[in-house]
């Protein structure tokens, strides 16, 4: 049986393509772009076109908008400790309750640290972001607000327009941690406010330690790593010519699959959610249902927990993921869900299945098959499930 | 992925002894949904006997947990009470082949059970049945002497080796010193029974973990590495190490003296037999090492002709 993977927003498959466009870089095209002579101007060009695939995707008005970095976590790192830098007198963070590790352990350190202020704006029990609670906590302080484009947990979506425009009011930059979003969603960031964001090249079929981040024209930025002047002196560091590439053809490819993504994509993840709902009970969807990544599907199954599932899941030839906390190796289920208020019953028991357009439908089929098993097998493990399924908990916006 | 071993995914696969036992009696239930596991242990005890006949398990938990409450259930069948009492929680992870350091706290949690199973039997009221009062970690339920137990048993010295063992600390950080003081005291009191070295307690004015600070008391470079030396007390070592040494050298026909003291040069005019010696950079090399153990710094040892 062809193994099932349905954990795309951890990583996904680098493209063949993607690796075809990478490989003459390792070996014939080795130069560095920097140097004087026919070696380097071989490379300089490639990276070019990259920032211009990257450019198109975005729907960013200019390629040198785009800084080439190792990562999401970089790029984020990046853009909220420049802000505090170039943000004379303001020394406050708005930011939400379930952003990624990247901003809210970096957020955690400048408080201890630094002493800056950093509001954590709440979430309702859809993941939705409690706008007049961002509104409020923007001021003439605020320094940057960063609200991601889409949950990595849930795939609930940010009004990232609106809320770019709030914080331009109050005089704050904006930066969107988009690594979730881009590739997924059409963007088009020359009409927006947005001034900063971050992507990861991994999550779309490119290779790892490799992302960008999309400094708006005018956005003064200072780099986090200081040394040569690559990335016209905005990340030091000699340019990784074969990732770089690669991201830029994963640009393209993601600009061309972007509606099957919308539509074949979306379907499937529509039909494992509604048959893992019929087949089992005591579940539900988390997340917002009508603003919500079209890959993601994030299932809470009560009165269980989440290692137990994925690792029969896994016996079963499935990959997929959960926001319990024996899988991280932190103690606390996630903090998404805890964001939401899901109660402990059922937080332990979220499974994230994310898709991508390598998904086919007897993928959907294979879990449909296996999962009702496994709920059964280790509810009847559970000394909770007897006592507790009677009085189990119904959200409201089921 | 945890690296878990066979044996801890044969007992989670398929495991042994699972769902209720209608005439238990002597039941231990420990943890809670919100802490993201728990064990209910129902044993049945031979009254006469005091052998543990039966006993079944219902666990709410990871991979480890689950595997960690079957191979709970294997060792104790068979026992009597007493000898069940002298299981620890190293038998439970030894039986299982090994738990990962981070998964350690499942089999603690089968230790526990298991005694509130026995305290159940024998009518005794389980001291985990606190006062919330008595709680030192709230976010995961954890009592002072749960940790004691868990200190003791398994000799842990440090806060995270605590934290993977009984989950104490884990979350949201605001008993930290109030676990530090148990592991201080707990460790402090073993040290004085001979259960552990002095150098292995924990220090929690010390950021540096037990077992670097027990290799730099052994270190030749320990005892010489408080304060700081003057030129004249630093030539005065040497010179008596080189006094040290000179049976030797002569024993070889040779001689050493020093010339002079610079920075971390130590000038030294070989003579006898060592001149032209082969083996002169060995006998170098030794001087250096012994000047290096007296004084407790590094230097270098520099041959020169004439002065």
């Amino acid at each position: 049986m062809r193994p099932v993977y349905l954990d795309n927003n951890a990583t996904t498959r680098v493209d063949p393509a993607v690796v075809a466009a990478m490989l003459p870089f390792f070996t014939e095209q080795f130069g560095n772009a920097s140097s004087m002579h026919a070696f380097g101007s071989a490379v300089s060009g490639a990276v070019k076109t990259a920032r211009q695939q990257m450019q198109a995707l975005l729907g960013a008005e200019f390629d040198h908008e785009i800084v080439w970095t190792g990562g999401g976590t970089e790029s984020d790192n990046t853009a909220i400790l420049s802000a505090l830098e170039t943000q004379g007198g303001r020394d406050e963070i708005v930011t939400t309750a379930v952003e990624h590790p990247a901003i809210l352990n970096l957020c955690a350190w400048l408080e201890k640290s630094r002493g800056v202020k950093v509001h954590l704006i709440p979430v309702d029990a859809r993941g939705r972001l409690d706008i007049e609670a961002y509104r409020k906590a923007l001021g003439p302080k605020t320094a940057i607000a960063s609200v991601m484009w889409a949950n990595n947990e849930t795939g609930t979506l940010f009004p990232v327009e609106l809320l770019a425009e709030l914080a331009h009011e109050a005089g704050a930059l904006f930066h969107t941690d988009a690594v979730q979003a881009v590739g997924k969603l059409p963007m088009d960031l020359k009409t927006s406010e947005i001034d900063l964001l971050s992507l990861s090249g991994h999550k779309l079929h490119a290779p790892k330690g490799i992302g960008a981040l999309y400094v708006r024209k005018g956005v003064r930025l200072r780099p986090m790593l200081r040394g040569g002047h690559q990335e016209r002196g905005r990340r030091a560091g000699t340019e990784n010519i074969p990732a770089i590439v690669g991201l830029g053809m994963a640009a393209q490819l993601a600009a061309e699959h972007m509606a099957e993504e919308n539509t074949r994509v979306r379907a499937l993840r529509d039909r494992l959610e509604k048959g893992l709902l019929q087949r089992i009970g005591n579940a539900f969807v988390t997340g917002d249902p009508e603003q919500r990544l079209p890959n993601t599907a994030n299932v809470a199954f009560e009165f269980v927990e989440g290692e137990g599932i994925l690792l029969l899941l896994n016996k079963a030839g499935i990959a997929a993921s959960s926001g319990s906390a024996c899988t991280s190796g932190s103690l606390e289920p996630s903090h998404v869900l805890r964001a939401m208020k899901i109660p402990y019953t059922a937080a332990h028991g979220a499974i994230r299945f994310s898709f991508s357009r390598d998904n086919v439908d007897e993928d959907v089929d294979q879990v449909l098959e296996a999962m009702p098993q496994i709920i059964e097998k280790l509810r009847a493990l559970s000394p909770f499930w007897a006592k507790g399924a009677a009085a189990s908990f119904t959200p409201s916006y089921v | 992925m945890w690296d878990y071993t066979d044996k801890v995914k044969e007992y989670f696969f398929n495991p042994k002894n699972s769902g209720v036992l209608e005439q238990a009696n002597a039941v231990g239930e420990v943890g809670a949904i919100s802490c993201g596991d728990a064990l209910k242990l129902m044993m049945k005890v031979d009254p006469e006997t005091e052998i543990i006949t039966e006993a079944r398990f219902q666990t709410f938990g990871c991979g480890s947990a689950i595997a960690s409450s079957s191979a709970l259930t294997e060792i104790v069948i068979g026992r009597t009470l007493q000898q069940a009492l002298e299981i620890t929680n190293q038998d439970i992870a030894d039986f299982l082949g090994g738990l990962p350091p981070e998964k350690m706290h499942c089999s603690v949690m089968g230790y526990e059970a298991l005694r509130a199973a026995i305290a159940d039997f024998k009518g005794e009221a389980w001291e985990d049945d606190h006062e919330e009062g008595a709680l030192l970690c709230k976010c995961f339920g954890v009592d002072e002497g749960m940790v004691e137990r868990a200190i003791r048993i398994n000799k842990l010295t440090s806060m995270e080796q605590v934290t993977q063992f009984t989950k104490a600390a884990g979350s949201c950080g605001t008993c930290v010193e109030g676990v530090e003081a148990v592991l201080t005291r707990v460790n402090a009191a073993m040290v004085a029974e001979g259960e552990i070295d002095a150098a292995m307690a924990f220090d929690p004015a010390s950021s540096v973990p037990p077992l670097r600070r027990a290799r730099q008391k052994q270190s030749p470079l320990a005892p010489a590495a408080k304060g700081v030396r003057t030129t004249l007390q630093k030539i005065r070592i040497i010179e008596a190490a080189i006094e040290e040494l000179r049976p030797y050298l002569k024993r070889d026909g040779g001689d050493c003296e020093l010339v002079d003291l610079d920075g971390d040069r130590v000038l030294v005019k070989l003579s006898g037999a060592c001149v032209g010696c082969q083996m002169a950079s060995v006998t170098v090399n030794g001087i250096q090492e012994k000047l290096i153990e007296k004084l407790g710094q590094p230097v270098r040892v520099i041959p020169v002709k004439n002065h």
